[in-house]
């Protein structure tokens, strides 16, 4: 046996040296988001673009729209109010969010200057059946872009899904769909705790999450 | 030295418990939300809960208990607001809405000013 110890420079060390770099890549955590462009733009306040929708929900922008001003403000950013923007955009014409996403930044720019205008993609949205079950799940990329350059400054892919027993189905959603006049519409939603969720993890992620904005103040203890 | 180190770990137990049953505290927020997220779902999934004059009576309900438990009103409320009394024909108290917004958040300037005017034109019709 000795002889794998007198060789310093012994192949099998180097090897096994290698495999151990390698592993520890494989199986690392992602690096940390760069913020260079986010920390360099130092945005206030951001404009939220009706989001485009590729999910099976017709509703799904703004079941997205009603959750996502919340989370976003409470980091500490200025959100203009999702309703005024969507009404103010088809007032001018623009009826879907596919024609929402597809006005220039100038134009945006000169309506409204935005520090930063968000923009998201939904993926997936509501129940999604596989062969004996279902699992409700909401799924969607994002950017953030610089509302002077274009800049991209925070991106992702937010997800959260339902696990089997708190989707709002079953007998006890039932029982609670009884009592419909009396009970806030939003409740009876999964898709809008799920929204949250998916927000939430996102924006404060902490490693690919949005930093705070210049609003922020740590509660009262 | 057992008998101290028994009542520090019991310290630190006691710290970590009082900790973790903070935790399944509802978190504190910076502002007084109200009513809004369920207003802006029931605008666009149950339109009949969030006519003009509803949506008016909770916002304004909301920025009182704001008021109250002297915590901000978020961005955004007072213009919507404002849009929805401007939508009622009530372009005076719509005008007072976009500056308190504006006053409070002046990064909405650009757009309440062209709010503003677009209802001008509107009033002058």
């Amino acid at each position: 046996m000795n002889w794998i110890f007198s060789n310093r420079l012994n192949p099998i060390f180097i090897l096994f040296g290698l495999l151990i770099i390698v592993l520890t890549g494989c199986v690392g955590p992602p690096a940390p988001y760069d913020y260079s462009n986010l920390i360099a733009s130092n945005p206030t306040s951001i404009l939220v673009i009706p989001p485009r929708n590729n999910s099976m929900e017709v509703n799904a922008p703004y079941i997205f729209l009603s959750t996502i001003t919340k989370p976003l403000v409470e980091k500490g950013y200025y959100v203009f109010p999702v309703s005024v923007i969507d009404t103010f955009f088809k007032e001018n014409g623009m009826q879907t969010t596919d024609d929402m996403n597809s006005v220039p930044l100038d134009k945006i720019r000169e309506i409204i200057k935005p520090d930063a205008v968000l923009y998201a993609d939904i993926e997936k949205w509501g129940q999604e059946y596989q062969i004996i079950s279902s699992k409700g799940i909401v799924k969607y990329s994002f950017r953030l872009l610089d509302g002077e350059t274009g800049a991209l400054l925070w991106n992702g892919k937010a997800k959260a899904v339902a696990t089997s027993g708190d989707g709002g189905g079953g007998i006890a959603g039932l029982l609670v769909s009884a009592v419909v006049d009396q009970v806030m519409s939003s409740v009876l939603d999964p898709t809008v705790n799920l929204s949250r969720s998916a927000h939430e993890r996102s924006i404060n992620h902490l490693t690919q999450g949005l930093l705070s904005g210049p609003y922020k103040k740590e509660p009262n203890k | 030295m057992i008998r101290r180190t028994i009542r520090k770990s019991g310290n630190l137990v006691l710290f970590f418990t009082v900790v973790l049953l903070c935790g399944g505290c509802v978190a504190k927020t910076m502002y007084y939300w109200g009513e809004y997220e369920d207003i802006v779902y029931d605008m666009y999934m149950t339109p009949g809960k969030a006519d003009p004059l509803t949506q008016i009576e909770k916002l304004t309900k909301d920025i009182q208990r704001a008021e109250k438990e002297k915590k901000p009103v978020p961005p955004g409320i007072y213009m919507h607001l404002g849009m929805i009394y401007a939508m009622e024909g009530n372009f005076a108290l719509a005008k007072n809405a976009f500056e308190e917004e504006k006053r409070r958040y002046p990064e909405s300037t650009v757009l309440i000013n062209r709010l503003q005017s677009n209802m001008n034109i509107r009033e002058q019709k």
